[in-house]
């Protein structure tokens, strides 16, 4: 299953401010190059892009969670 | 004096604040977020609390987290550093009606110097010269019209109901500002509802200078000035004292103002009133009043001799003030820059990651305020500082060769780090001259970035 990594340690957020739905909802179709939520590195933001196209996003991190270069923020089908 | 203090911060200023308050006898108790665990603060305090996971605003932004450790350690007092709480007059007021003290001033007095239209009307009120313009609201092009005899141009006019930049025009001469006005009146009463103005000198070309003031809420002095022109956007990069652009006389109305406004508002504790110097035109404005401990304070500290954070605490236990304004006086010439985690090279992208070793800067006249230790990994979650550099010579010429040479000697091996900006900076001939403003550093930027080339050393 391919799977979307974050390319930083940070704080992973869905979307771009709190008052904005998410970049992508649950179960949403993805293409290449497509932005998928935001990582938050020591106070600046750095937009995280799919490298892999999929019918369906599920995401496996939640919004405002810490993660590490490498965690899986989501899976796609 | 204070018995117990809990450092409601993280980072070198946490260590900072620890060691004033142990050369004072004071307990100390670090606050941590599950991201610090291993925190330099964490080992120096005598008592550590975890208070949260690492999103700051679940821990160190956490007022009900930090005011419970503080009860269940026995803490007498609580020191916010600066950023996170350090300016939220609802955290000053929430630690004095837990009956603890805040070592800062009153919520009254953040919240007044918070308010930008209150502060300004406060220094006006204290005689502190603002940036020309409108002291209220603009309800008419006849009354702008008015205000342009101080203003001159360019002028900025902006919704007085509008926030922070929403809404600003400026005008380069009196066609562009009959055409402006109406504009940006129809614009404010569309956007807010309210056709309100208010207009603003704009100074193109600044320095930034700013006065270090101790008060105990009768008295007030000040420590003389520090100048912090060389910014990248709007973050001070690089900061020296004295300044060099101030005439003797000038300096004393500058700091004598400072002084003015720190009595006219009952403050409290350790203040910086920041100010716009116009060279051209040899005047100061008042900008704003930061009413906590700046990341700069060391090079205040080093010109006087003076322990502002030892000063602070001294204070907020009840004592008054030790030192009179002829007790303070000006040795030599000192100089800071900010090291963060951060690639020069490619546009100051963050670089979070482990110090494998560390090689720090010593001799004379060379301090390094910082929380780094080899083996230490700088989490992503907070703000990019990882030390201070400071220096202290006799002259300024000595203290950029002084900087150039505790910079060749540090060393921090496994993170990117603004080493080579200022490596270039203190080589280069303006700087060496002193012939800089606010926005010289984002033009000097566009051209030599590139050559700051990564230190991943060795």
């Amino acid at each position: 299953m391919p799977v979307i990594q974050s390319p930083l340690p940070g704080t992973f957020y869905r979307s771009s401010s709190p008052d904005t739905p998410p970049f992508k909802a649950e179960g949403d179709a993805v293409a290449v190059g497509d932005v998928i939520g935001l990582i938050e590195v020591m106070k600046s933001f750095h937009e995280v892009k799919s490298e892999v196209a999929g019918s369906a996003i599920h995401f496996v991190t939640d919004n405002e969670d810490p993660v590490m270069a490498g965690t899986v923020l989501a899976e796609l089908s | 004096m204070l018995k117990k203090l809990l450092i409601a911060n993280r980072g070198e200023i946490a260590v900072r604040i620890i060691r004033a308050a142990r050369d004072l006898g004071i307990a100390t108790v670090a606050v941590y977020s599950d991201a610090d665990a291993t925190a330099l603060h964490v080992q120096l305090a005598d008592e550590a609390v975890n208070i949260g996971p690492p999103a700051a605003k679940k821990s160190y932004l956490n007022i009900a987290a930090i005011l419970k450790a503080a009860a269940e350690t026995g803490c007498d007092s609580v020191h916010p550093g600066y950023g996170f709480l350090a300016e939220n007059a609802g955290f000053s007021d929430a630690v004095t009606a837990a009956g603890l003290i805040f070592v800062g001033p009153s919520g009254d007095a953040i919240r007044l110097m918070g308010d930008k239209v209150a502060a300004r009307g406060a220094a006006h009120a204290a005689g502190v010269p603002i940036v020309p313009g409108s002291l209220g609201r603009v309800d008419s092009i006849d009354a702008g019209r008015a205000i342009l005899a101080d203003t001159g141009f360019p002028v900025m006019i902006k919704a007085a109901a509008g926030g922070g930049g929403r809404g600003i025009r400026i005008a380069q001469d009196l066609a562009a500002f009959e055409q402006a006005f109406p504009q940006a009146q129809a614009e404010a009463l569309a956007a807010f509802g309210d056709g309100g103005l208010y207009m603003e000198k704009v100074i193109t070309k600044a320095r930034h200078i700013e006065v270090q003031v101790l008060a105990d809420g009768t008295d007030a002095i000040h420590c003389y000035e520090r100048e912090c022109s060389l910014q990248r956007r709007r973050q001070k990069v690089w900061e020296e004292a004295p300044s060099r652009a101030l005439s003797p006389q000038l300096r004393d109305e500058l700091c004598s103002s400072a002084v003015r406004l720190a009595l006219a508002v009952n403050y409290s504790g350790a203040g910086t009133v920041e100010y716009l110097y116009d060279e051209d035109a040899d005047r100061f404005y008042f900008i704003e009043m930061n009413t906590r401990i700046q990341v700069e304070h060391p090079v205040t500290e080093m010109i006087t001799g003076i322990d502002l954070v030892a000063e602070m605490l001294r204070i907020a236990g009840g004592e008054p003030l030790r030192l009179t304004q002829a007790d303070v006086t000006v040795k030599g010439h000192a100089i800071e820059v900010r090291l963060n985690a951060e690639d020069p090279a490619r546009d100051f992208a963050p670089f979070p990651g482990t110090v494998d070793s560390l090689r720090i800067p010593g001799g004379p006249g060379v301090r390094f305020d910082s929380m780094l230790y080899p083996g230490y990994t700088v989490p992503p979650f907070y703000d990019s500082l990882l030390a201070k550099l400071i220096v202290h010579a006799e002259t300024r010429e000595a203290a950029i060769t002084r900087m150039a040479r505790a910079l060749s000697e540090l060393q921090i091996v496994g993170l990117k780090t603004t080493k080579p900006l200022f490596q270039a900076l203190a080589a280069d001939p303006s700087v060496q001259a002193g012939d800089f403003h606010t926005r010289w550093l984002e033009g000097w930027l566009e051209h030599h970035a590139a050559r700051l080339t990564p230190n991943l050393e060795p």
